[in-house]
């Protein structure tokens, strides 16, 4: 067996830890993994781009950016953040836990695609998020600031993640399906979601609570 | 039929206009460098299928040299200031979530109506596509509403995308060179040496240990591969079914859904998950690129260990 082709994956791990542009530390592991498992350079540049051709998909949902700037244009992220200061009792912790719950729940019926990074996170939870904190501690130090916005693109992730393989149609769930009908085990979808309930309400567990605790981290490091 | 190739063409269309704004924005030293950039991905989404993989691949290249060496600048478009906005804000009121709200109710509706009534019969969109297709449709349905109710410039949709693509800059494209990376890592045979080299490792006989490297080995493989999806397969065909399943008869069902979403705490900590974890840093002007990781390891750990034991105590209960 040739295992060459994993100086690649070392690479990779280096140039990240290395903190290189990933463009190209993701670029010439390709070139590197290809060439040492003995394509020749022509061969490794075609696989490369036929399968960015393949994978177009991932741009189209690029095209809800003119919508979220033409809202933010009208003040979309300022008015999250006042309807914040208007509720009683906000908190940031308490904030993203409830959009933990929200955006688990919707995920595990079906709309992932409902929320995300671009549609939610920047026009409404992370300005959200920002404002109850300015509300209870003033102006924030942007290392704070920061802090706060990373909490909230992490809760986004975590509340997909393990709330989408609860419905049955979802890509993981076919993959599931797929790799092990192969081997002659044949399963319902519906079987294998009932079992993501579990990994779920421990995901809701952990980070939920971690976002309550945020609050007093917050307190800490504000006063 | 709502084909992919409209789908790609719109997309295409926009990142166009991105392309040819950026060439005439003075106020951005690096113009042509965005021009070139925006314009590549453009030529991508509307020719992709008539360039080739050679070509495919000297455009990845091209990209990648572009966004590598840090030639991209940040376009200055005409927007709003920050007064005016608080001023939009009281103003408009809380009926500006609406129109934020088309785009998600529009796919959501869509796909069911295609799921559950004649209409999925018609043959409209291409199968298993319709979701990308009404969020299309959502999103020119919300153009629609804002240009007759609030009357912005003509050029303004695209001038705030720009606003938002240049801040997000060449990590909007990173995912799509990550799947491309995967495909490459598959035809060179990383797979089947990775799931050999778990299974040599692995003592006889001991459960525990055997559910461990599954699961850490899933969230592992899948760091590096930036995707479940791709260290599922792998593990699943090295250690989940011939060990787990075969030699110590867990349940199927668990060893599948449970791995998998041991697959995901991986993602959690990966910036090979470039979508879900280094173009937020940069959608949200996070000063770490690696900020939101940091946020998500501390939950990541503890739940990888929750779907170890979940393995382990519910695949062999009897």
């Amino acid at each position: 067996m040739n295992a060459w082709p994993l100086l690649g994956i070392a690479l990779v791990v280096a140039g990240f830890a290395l903190r290189l542009n990933p463009m190209l530390v993701v670029t010439a592991a390709a070139l590197v993994t290809g060439l040492l498992a003995g394509l020749d350079l022509h061969a490794v540049i075609a696989t490369f781009g036929k399968a960015f051709n393949d994978n177009r998909i991932i741009a189209v949902v690029w095209l809800v950016l003119p919508v979220i700037g033409l809202l933010e244009r009208y003040g979309l992220q300022q008015r999250a953040a006042t309807l914040v200061r208007r509720m009683q009792g906000a908190t940031t912790g308490r904030i993203l836990a409830l959009y933990l719950v929200y955006r688990q729940a919707t995920a595990a019926v079906g709309l992932m695609s409902t929320a995300g990074q671009a549609q939610t996170v920047r026009p409404l939870v992370a300005p959200m998020a920002l404002a109850a904190a300015e509300q209870d501690y003033g102006p924030l130090d942007p290392a704070v600031a920061d802090l706060i916005k990373s909490m909230a693109a992490a809760t986004d992730n975590v509340g997909l993640f393990f709330g989408e393989d609860i419905f049955i149609a979802i890509g993981s769930i076919v993959l599931i399906q797929q790799t092990l009908s192969a081997d002659g085990y044949v399963l319902a979808p519906f079987e294998l979601a009932v079992w993501a309930v579990p990994s779920a309400i421990a995901a809701l567990l952990i980070h939920g609570g971690r976002m309550l605790w945020f609050d007093r981290r917050l307190r800490k490091v504000c006063r | 039929m709502i084909t992919m190739t409209m789908l790609y063409g719109s997309a295409g269309l926009m990142f166009a206009g991105f392309a040819v704004l950026s060439a005439l924005d003075r106020g951005n030293p690096r113009r042509l460098a965005n021009a070139a950039f925006w314009g590549l991905m453009a030529l991508s989404l509307l020719a992709g299928d008539r360039l080739g993989d050679f070509g495919n691949g000297l455009l990845v290249l091209a990209l990648a040299g572009i966004g590598g060496f840090n030639l991209l600048g940040k376009g200055r478009p005409a927007s709003t200031s920050d007064e005016a906005r608080e001023g939009w804000s009281i103003r408009l009121g809380n009926r500006l979530f609406l129109p934020a709200l088309i785009i998600p109710l529009v796919a959501l509706v869509g796909t069911l109506v295609t799921a559950y009534t004649p209409v999925g019969g018609w043959g409209l969109f291409e199968p298993k596509r319709e979701t990308y297709a009404f969020l299309v449709l959502g999103v020119l349905l919300a153009l629609v509403t804002l240009y007759l109710w609030l009357r912005p410039p003509a050029l303004a949709p695209l001038q705030e995308g720009r606003r938002l693509v240049d801040s997000i800059g060449w990590a909007l494209v990173l995912p799509q060179m990550l799947a491309a990376l995967g495909a490459v890592f598959a035809a060179a045979g990383i797979g089947t040496i990775v799931g050999d080299g778990a299974r040599a490792i692995i003592p006889e006989g001991n459960v525990f240990i055997a559910c461990a490297i599954y699961a850490f080995g899933m969230a592992a493989f899948t760091m590096v591969m930036g995707n479940a999806f791709a260290a599922f397969p792998v593990l699943a065909a090295g250690i989940g079914v011939p060990l787990l399943i075969q030699q110590y008869g867990g349940s199927p069902a668990v060893v599948g859904a449970v791995g998998m979403l041991a697959g995901f705490c991986g993602t959690l900590m990966t910036p090979m998950a470039a979508n879900f974890n280094l173009v937020p840093a940069a959608l949200l002007d996070l000063k770490d690129q690696y900020g939101v990781i940091r946020a998500q390891v501390a939950t990541a750990l503890p739940l990888l260990l929750v779907n170890l034991l979940l393995i382990y105590f519910l695949a062999f209960a009897r």
